[in-house]
C-alpha cells in the first residue's frame, strides 16, 4: 500500500531526527536558562540518561515485535543501538573532558578504586564491538550466528549501566531501580520466550 | 519584626540579586495581570534585609558563590533529592510562626520565640567555605551569631552534656519529601561540645545579607565550615544536650559512609568517590580540597591524635 510505503520512507530520518532532540534541548537549555549552577553534572545526567534510555528502547523493540506483530520495529534497532553509543560516548567525552579535564591520573585512579566507574567503564567498552560490527557488511563477514552470539553482548552493558547508576546515586535509588524493573521485564520476557520454545518443541 | 537597616552590599554583587529578585516579581505580576486583570502587589519573599552589624571576622576572601546558584541548586531532602527543585518546593514554607526548644543536660531549658532569637545577638556577617560531601563546594556569606554565644547565655549546659543534637522540623504535609522514609526523618545532626562552642560555629539566620531563603535552611540553621555541608542542619526546631554522642541521620542512613565528625578531609575518601578534589561551584575546573576544608588552622587542635580514617 502506498501509504505504508511512505510510513517506511519517513521512518528511519524521523527517529532519527527525534533521536536528536535530547541533545537539543541541552542546546536550547544552554541559551535560554542556562544548565544551573552545576552545567556539567547536569549534562553528565543528562547523557548517561539517554544512554539507558536508548540501550531500553533497543533491547525493547524484539519483544515489542513479538507481542505485537508488526515488523518495522526492527528496522530501528541498529539506529537506536547506534544512538545509545552516541549519548555513552558523549557522557564518557563529558567525564573525561570537561569533569576530570583530561585529568588521566585522576581519572585513571577513579577507574581502579571506584566501583561504579569500573562497571561504567566495562559498560561503555563492550557498546565497542557492538557498534563496531552493526554494519550489514559486518554481519555478512562474521556470519549472522556469531553476530547474534556477540550482540548479546547488549545485555551485559544495560545490566552494567544500571548498576553504574544505582553506585553513583547518594541514597535516592528510585530511578535506578525503575530502569532495573524495566530491565528486568525485558529480560524476563525473553526467557520465558525461550523456554515456552522449548516446551513447545517437546 | 525586623529592623530594616541599610545593609553593605559589594556594588559587584548587587547585580546578580536584584536582577534575580526582579524577574521573579515581574513574572508574578504579570501573571496576576493574566488571571485578574488588575496588577496587584508581589508578595515579599526572602528580600529582607538583616542588620548586620559585624564583618569580616573568620571570613575569607575568595569569590563569593552567586545568590542565584546558592539559592537555587540545594540539597534538602525534606523536600525534594532533585537540587533544582528545592526553591520551587519550599516556596510557600511556613518560617512563622517557629520556636527552638532547648533541653537535656542544662540548667536552663526553653522554649525561643525565633524572632527572639535574631534579636538576641549582634548578627555578623562570615564568608565561609562550604564543601559538601558529594564533591561541589561554595563560598557563601552567611549572616548570624556563634553558636557557643546562645549556649552560654540561654543553656547554662552541665557537666554531663558532651554532645549537641539538633533536629529539623518533621511536617510531612509542608515538606513533600518526608513522606518517602528515604531518611529516617526527622533530619538529625550532632556536635561535640568543644565543636558546639568553637567560635567558627554558626548559628545563621541569613546569608547575602538578608533573611535566609526557605530553601536553603530559613528560619534558623547551622553551619559548620569545616565539616561537610550534611552537618551543617537546617530549619532548626531542637537544641538538644546529650551525655551520649547522637546518632546523625546520615550515620543511620548509610554508616559506612557517613560519620560523626564529617571533617573534610582530601586524604579520606568516600567509599564510593574521591574526596581529594572539589568542584567550586561557578567554576570550570575542579580546585584541591583543603584539609578541614582551609579552617586546619582554627579547628585541628580539636582533634589531635585522632585517627580519620576510623572517625570519618
Amino acid at each position: 500500500m502506498e501509504s505504508d510505503d511512505r510510513f517506511i520512507k519517513l521512518l528511519k530520518p524521523g527517529v532519527f531526527i527525534i533521536s536528536l532532540f535530547p541533545l537539543l534541548w541541552l542546546a536550547v537549555q544552554a541559551v535560554t536558562s542556562g544548565f544551573g549552577a552545576n552545567p556539567i553534572e547536569r549534562m553528565l545526567h543528562h547523557m548517561g540518561d539517554w544512554a539507558l534510555n536508548f540501550l531500553m528502547i533497543t533491547i525493547a523493540i524484539s519483544p515489542l515485535q513479538r507481542l505485537t506483530g508488526l515488523t518495522w520495529p526492527m528496522r530501528l534497532r541498529r539506529m537506536t543501538g547506534l544512538f545509545s553509543f552516541f549519548y555513552a560516548t558523549l557522557h564518557v567525552f563529558t567525564y573525561v573532558a570537561l569533569d576530570q579535564f583530561f585529568a588521566w591520573g585522576a581519572i585513571l585512579e577513579d577507574v581502579i578504586k571506584h566501583k561504579r566507574i569500573i562497571i561504567g567503564f566495562v559498560s561503555y567498552v563492550l557498546l565497542v564491538p557492538l557498534t563496531v560490527t552493526s554494519t550489514n557488511r559486518m554481519v555478512k563477514r562474521i556470519g549472522f550466528k556469531r553476530w547474534q552470539a556477540l550482540h548479546r553482548l547488549v545485555y551485559l552493558s544495560a545490566i552494567g549501566g544500571v548498576i553504574h547508576f544505582l553506585w553513583l546515586v547518594k541514597i535516592d535509588i528510585r530511578k535506578p531501580l525503575i530502569y532495573a524493573g524495566i530491565l528486568a521485564v525485558l529480560l524476563g520476557f525473553r526467557i520465558v520466550s525461550k523456554l515456552l520454545k522449548k516446551e513447545e518443541k517437546i | 519584626m525586623l529592623i530594616k537597616w541599610p545593609s553593605d552590599i559589594k556594588s559587584s554583587k548587587i547585580t546578580d540579586k536584584e536582577l534575580y529578585l526582579n524577574r521573579r516579581q515581574f513574572m508574578a505580576m504579570a501573571a496576576s495581570v493574566a488571571v485578574t486583570g488588575l496588577i496587584t502587589e508581589p508578595e515579599v519573599r526572602a528580600g529582607q534585609k538583616l542588620p548586620v552589624v559585624k564583618r569580616g571576622q573568620f571570613s575569607v576572601i575568595e569569590k563569593q558563590t552567586s545568590f542565584e546558584s546558592a539559592s537555587t541548586y540545594n540539597n534538602f531532602y525534606e523536600f525534594t533529592t532533585d537540587k533544582d527543585n528545592v526553591a520551587r518546593l519550599a516556596r510557600n514554607f511556613r518560617t512563622r510562626p517557629w520556636t527552638v526548644s532547648t533541653m537535656g543536660h542544662i540548667k536552663k531549658s526553653g522554649v525561643f520565640d525565633i524572632d527572639s532569637i535574631i534579636k538576641m545577638f549582634p548578627l555578623e556577617e562570615r564568608v565561609y567555605r562550604f564543601r559538601c560531601v558529594e564533591a561541589w563546594s561554595m563560598v557563601i556569606p552567611w549572616v548570624g551569631f556563634p553558636l557557643g554565644d546562645f549556649i552560654k547565655k540561654c543553656c547554662e549546659p552541665t557537666s554531663k552534656a558532651r554532645y549537641v543534637k539538633f533536629t529539623t522540623l518533621l511536617d510531612p504535609e509542608q515538606m513533600p519529601g518526608q513522606r518517602r522514609k528515604i531518611i529516617d526523618w526527622p533530619y538529625v545532626e550532632g556536635l561535640r561540645m568543644d565543636e558546639a562552642m568553637h567560635p567558627l560555629t554558626l548559628l545563621s539566620v541569613g546569608m547575602y545579607g538578608e533573611v535566609l531563603p526557605n530553601q536553603n535552611g530559613a528560619p534558623l540553621r547551622l553551619v559548620v565550615p569545616w565539616k561537610y555541608g550534611f552537618k551543617s542542619i537546617k530549619s532548626i526546631v531542637k537544641i538538644s544536650f546529650e551525655e551520649k554522642m547522637p546518632v546523625s541521620s546520615w550515620m543511620k542512613s548509610s554508616p559506612d559512609e557517613y560519620g560523626f565528625y564529617a571533617n573534610v578531609n582530601p586524604d579520606v575518601d568516600h567509599p564510593r568517590w574521591s574526596q581529594a578534589r572539589e568542584r567550586r561551584i561557578g567554576e570550570l575546573r575542579k580546585s584541591k580540597t583543603l584539609m578541614f576544608n582551609g579552617y586546619k588552622e582554627q579547628v585541628s587542635g580539636m582533634y589531635k591524635g585522632m585517627d580519620f580514617k576510623k572517625f570519618f
